[in-house]
């Protein structure tokens, strides 16, 4: 497949995230924390209001670096650390970036490095990607 | 109410056969912003080598969910589920799942530390295929929030 650099950005996306995200991705993965579709639960626990699933965003994530790939299969391992909530309005909804960069280079393939951005801040920290190339 | 320090080392029984489904691979797909053709066109799947569609990476939740659902119910676990944060994930392959794979998975808690009043509860879910072989190991990291 490709050779790669470290440095190399090989893929960025951008994702609008909407409260009918959050409610597909409920019903797609089981997870029906109200916290994730109701504000007065959410204000109820001290949130600010509805928060993205975690999952749903590193399950969104990967995707550039899935589509780069051409196969969800050169995926060997997949990490993230929760670091920052994703609030979104039930208006104007959520825009996340997703910069997939080469973090390293080695016999088996490649480490991909995410830096995935709402509102100015990370949301998610050693986001890595090690995936095949051949 | 603080997490039981015995949960370490303790073995839960393997979940029942989850089987996956090509319809549900599509779900999942769609809700992850899913583009790739593998995870929605079953003959793409098969030209590509594989025998029917591919699952998106973080499929894998569906099936570890089942687990930790068994962690956050045993009655002496002492994990509050409304104190529970998500801290971190991990998913490690030896192969991705596909359509028509009936799973199991199997949880060992790994570790439990303590951190400014918290709990890192870090649990690893083993999913095996029918046939025994390893699909995907899931390791989450629960932060269970202490009382204030």
């Amino acid at each position: 497949m490709n050779t790669v650099e470290i440095g190399q950005v090989v893929a960025e996306s951008e994702f609008r995230l909407t409260r009918d995200s959050l409610v597909r991705y409920a019903g797609a993965s089981g997870d029906f924390n109200p916290i994730h579709y109701r504000d007065d639960f959410a204000r109820s626990v001290g949130l600010p209001g509805v928060l993205a699933h975690g999952m749903l965003t590193m399950g969104f994530a990967v995707q550039p670096v899935v589509e780069w790939l051409g196969d969800p299969g050169r995926v060997l391992d997949y990490q993230v650390r929760f670091t920052r909530p994703v609030p979104v309005d039930a208006e104007e909804g959520a825009a996340v970036t997703v910069v997939a960069k080469v973090g390293a280079v080695d016999a088996a393939g490649a480490r991909i490095d995410l830096t995935v951005t709402f509102d100015g801040s990370t949301v998610l920290g050693k986001a890595q990607v090690r995936v095949r190339l051949d | 109410m603080t997490v039981n320090p015995g949960l370490v080392g303790r073995s839960f029984p393997p979940t029942a056969p989850y089987l996956v489904g090509r319809e549900k691979i599509r779900e999942f797909s769609r809700a992850v912003f899913s583009t790739s053709p593998l995870s929605e066109d079953v003959a793409a799947a098969r030209a590509a080598g594989y025998s029917d569609l591919v699952a998106p990476p973080t499929f894998a939740v569906v099936v570890q969910e089942l687990t930790l659902h068994q962690l956050l119910s045993e009655p002496d676990a002492g994990i509050d589920f409304s104190r529970v944060v998500h801290g971190d994930q991990r998913f490690s392959f030896s192969r991705p799942i596909v359509a028509g794979d009936e799973l199991t998975a199997t949880l060992a808690v790994s570790s439990i530390k303590s951190l400014g009043g918290h709990s890192m509860v870090t649990a690893e879910s083993v999913i095996l295929a029918a046939d025994g072989s390893h699909v995907v190991t899931a390791v989450s990291t629960l932060v269970v929030r202490g009382d204030e």
